[in-house]
């Protein structure tokens, strides 16, 4: 039994802290599944108190604009000659006007969301919540220093991610496609009837967010998605930021996508495209691929990949019920899956501070520590995400940095985090070195 | 399962204490290292290299082209033979060119016809394009393939947190971010807690003893050799340290990003020259502190496809088929550009739209690892692969 929640709290959350087990099992599984399944049913003071303090958090795009501007943005307002903003002084009275004034280098975004991410981990009751942003981001990749990105991704995780980690795939998808994060990331903003298509979002859309790479589409439908695509834009990736369908450069001409003909014209092409995507049977099973590779085994058992796809298909893409499946699987509660993935450096530092039954406020330093062990949170450059595979993550420079990080948690060194040692700090450090504490 | 000897000398406990009792046993032997460059993106190699002389290279690329040799004003193409130029950016690798120790093999990369990064990387890097279900990397295999009494954990090497697809296997590999940080340190570690962790992670701890004894800190390039301060400049620089300590290597891997240009390339500047610049600045930075450790040493670079032929919408370019590759060294038999340019009419281009592929770069790869490394037999690194003649690099 005890086994077994910690499994369970293993796979659908970041690992147990201390008196978590025995509140399942009063509990029951079942009934904290349920929880799990339904975040918005679990009460959360504590992690929004917590969160209390992290402006970016709820600011609208022009908002973080205008209280995070580039450095670059204030020197033309200067009418700084360009280049002359890295001198000394330059930047001295740049950086004194930012102070004066309220504002914060757009860096600052950056550690508020790294910080957002570990201290709704580490203390958030939505635990199952938490992993599902986690896994749909990493899906739905954005690499938050190209450009515009570093305004456009906060939103992007706040308002396209959040709020549809358990729901329908299909608004996931829809809300993805729309958000300026992705529409720059991937420069669909500048793909245009006029001047040329831009064929880098209609690639990944087929072959990451939906069919993946054996899906059975071809160059020819890449190039259909891309015209359909066109006018799919923003409203100045700097200075509004938010989603605009621009008319006058879209391709109203009829396309065929996948052997459909999509001639609705306007927004339409394009959303229909994305229904085409979000109900084809290659898209239900790469989605259950993935999440069972997440929560069961790096190699994913078939028969279960094949019955979740049953459930996508059944339910129109339901994660929620999906999930269902996957967790309530006899792959997932068998001998062989416990224990059988590796943490991400991620999982691994939200582990070891919630088995010590400790605190963060998720401070650059823990956010640094979690890039040097190889996963640098938001700044995955490639639209693949981090790999979800043991091999990637342990070469010996990666299992060093995560000794380093035991010692430094156990010796209570890292600033903003503290954690409860009722044990010698040795043991704790090899405890949480171990090539044991590296699973889940 | 076979049992190697490095497995062997691990069970014994006798490895460590080999390594530990003579960590410069390797040097002043002359021993020949491949060092292996991956630019992940697809870089565009009809930028990093310029076909001035085919007429159709300017109608297709309007605003992205660079200017030949001879064109008045800006910067241009640098000429190598009259037929090809290196971009501007490029300026700093001309001179080894010019002295004979820089090939360049164009229109090569792998010959499968994928446009997803992600494959296409992992096909070059598994050297087995079209097949997803080989686990280990070129590489690893051949270390594999040629296991060597003397070897150490430090034989092959990348710089980076997490390992590459290429030395990936069963044959160890050390990958790390940082050599001043390869080890336990700091926040109240002792040498009591460090015994137990090397109980752990065997292995790791090998290598981390090993480099802490050949002590490379402190580390001045020579000649005044320039790194570009960026992730990929410090990785050569920390290879060429390595090199240098004298502790074994014989392989080793960087990768460098940035490459995939889909808006905004430019032309003779912009971002593409940006990246092209790093590139060819920490080439030359590397050449130049390794110095007459070259004569012993090859530098080959790969990237997972080229770009289409024509320019798109966004004054970029989108994922194509060939490239081109550099290979660098005391052995290399440079100055000239390898391989058969198939052209870039419309009815020459592969599906119509990029450069199509004349050399499978498993060609310069196996070649490099049979002649340079000494490899007697590379069908096991390029398992159902059949050489297509060789381009005579060396």
């Amino acid at each position: 039994m005890q086994d077994a929640i910690t499994h369970l709290l293993n796979r659908i959350g970041f690992g147990p802290r201390p008196d978590d087990i025995e509140r399942v099992q009063e509990a029951g599984i079942q009934k904290y599944l349920d929880q799990q399944l339904h975040p918005e049913r679990i009460h959360d003071a504590v992690a929004e108190a917590r969160l209390a303090s992290i402006p970016s958090l709820t600011m609208r795009t022009p908002q973080l604009l205008e209280s995070y501007p580039a450095v670059q943005k204030l020197a033309r307002q200067f009418r700084i000659r360009q280049g002359d903003e890295n001198k000394r002084d330059v930047r001295r009275q740049v950086l004194a006007y930012y102070e004066e004034n309220g504002l914060n280098l757009p860096q600052r975004l950056l550690q508020e969301l790294e910080s957002q991410k570990i201290v709704r981990a580490v203390h958030s009751e939505r635990q199952l919540q938490e992993v599902m942003t986690d896994f749909w981001f990493n899906h739905f990749n954005v690499f938050w220093s190209k450009n515009a990105d570093r305004w456009l991704t906060t939103a992007y995780e706040m308002n396209a991610i959040r709020p549809n980690v358990l729901g329908k795939f299909k608004d996931l998808l829809m809300a993805t496609a729309k958000s300026p994060a992705m529409l720059f990331y991937l420069d669909n903003f500048l793909s245009s009837s006029l001047k040329g298509i831009n064929e880098n979002y209609a690639r990944e859309l087929m072959e990451l967010h939906t069919l993946g790479v054996d899906g059975g589409y071809t160059q020819k439908d890449v190039q259909e998605v891309a015209r359909a695509f066109t006018g799919w834009s923003i409203d100045g990736p700097q200075r509004n930021g938010e989603f605009m369908f621009r008319p006058r450069i879209h391709d109203d001409g009829e396309k065929i996508v996948l052997g459909h003909r999509i001639n609705a014209g306007g927004i339409k092409d394009g959303e229909m495209v994305l229904e085409i995507l979000a109900r084809h049977p290659g898209t239900a099973h790469f989605i259950s691929t993935k999440l069972v590779r997440r929560f069961v085994s790096d190699n994913p058992p078939e028969a279960l990949v094949k019955r979740v796809a049953d459930v996508f298909r059944k339910t129109d893409g339901d994660i929620r019920e999906m999930m269902r499946t996957i967790v309530t699987s006899p792959e997932f509660n068998s001998a062989e899956a416990q224990g059988a993935k590796t943490k991400t450096p991620f999982e691994f530092a939200v582990s070891s501070i919630r088995v010590l039954d400790g605190s963060t406020d998720g401070s650059r330093q823990l956010a640094q520590a979690i890039a040097r062990m190889g996963q640098p949170l938001y700044q995955c450059q490639p639209p693949t995400g981090f790999p979800d595979r043991a091999d990637h993550w342990m070469s010996n420079g990666a299992v060093v940095e995560r000794l380093n990080f035991a010692v430094a948690l156990s010796a209570n060194r890292i600033p903003g985090t503290t954690v409860r040692i009722d044990d010698s700090m040795k043991s704790i450090a090899l405890k949480l070195g171990s090539p044991e504490f590296q699973k889940r | 399962m076979v049992v190697t000897r490095r497995d062997f000398l691990k069970s014994s406990g006798l490895a460590l204490a080999a390594f530990v009792a003579a960590p410069n046993v390797w040097a002043g032997k002359e021993h020949p290292i491949i060092i292996a460059i991956f630019q992940r993106g697809a870089a565009d190699g009809l930028s990093m290299v310029v076909p001035f002389g085919d007429k159709h290279y300017y109608s297709v690329r309007q605003q992205i082209a660079i200017p030949e040799p001879l064109s008045s004003g800006g910067e241009r193409a640098i000429d190598l033979d009259g037929f090809f130029g290196l971009h501007p950016a490029l300026d700093s690798v001309k001179p080894i060119y010019d002295q004979g120790h820089l090939a360049i093999v164009h229109a090569a990369g792998s010959p499968d016809n994928t446009r997803s990064h992600f494959d296409a990387q992992d096909y070059m890097e598994s050297g087995t394009p079209g097949n997803k279900g080989v686990a280990d990397g070129w590489l690893n295999r051949y270390i594999q393939a040629h296991l060597e009494s003397d070897s150490t954990p430090f034989r092959a090497i990348a710089i980076g947190a997490n390992t590459p697809r290429s030395l990936m296997g069963t044959a160890p590999a050390v990958a790390m971010n940082r050599i001043a940080d390869f080890g336990v340190h700091g926040g109240g570690a002792t040498p009591e807690m460090e015994n137990a962790f090397a109980e752990m992670y065997r292995d790791t701890f090998d290598a981390v003893k090993l480099l802490r004894r050949a002590n490379p800190q402190q580390y001045e390039p020579a000649h005044g050799a320039n790194y570009p301060n960026s992730p990929y400049g410090q990785a050569l620089l920390q290879i060429a340290q390595l090199v240098k300590a004298d502790i074994g290597l014989e392989v080793a891997f960087a990768d460098v990003g940035g490459w995939d240009t889909h808006a905004n390339q430019g032309s003779s500047r912009g971002q593409l020259a940006n990246h092209l610049k790093e590139f060819g600045d920490g080439l030359a930075a590397l050449y130049r502190d390794l110095d007459d450790r070259m004569r012993n040493i090859v530098i080959v670079t790969m990237t997972e496809f080229g770009r289409a032929v024509r320019q798109n919408g966004s004054g970029g370019t989108d994922h194509g088929h060939a490239s081109c590759m550099f290979v660098c060294g005391g052995p290399v038999k440079g100055g000239k550009v390898y391989g058969r340019w198939p052209g870039l009419a419309p009815e020459q281009l592969f599906e119509g739209r990029d450069l199509a592929l004349t050399t499978d770069c498993r060609d310069v790869l196996a070649e490099l690892l049979v002649k340079h490394m000494g490899a007697k037999d590379v069908s096991k690194v390029f398992p159902q692969f059949r050489p297509g003649g060789t381009l005579k690099l060396l």
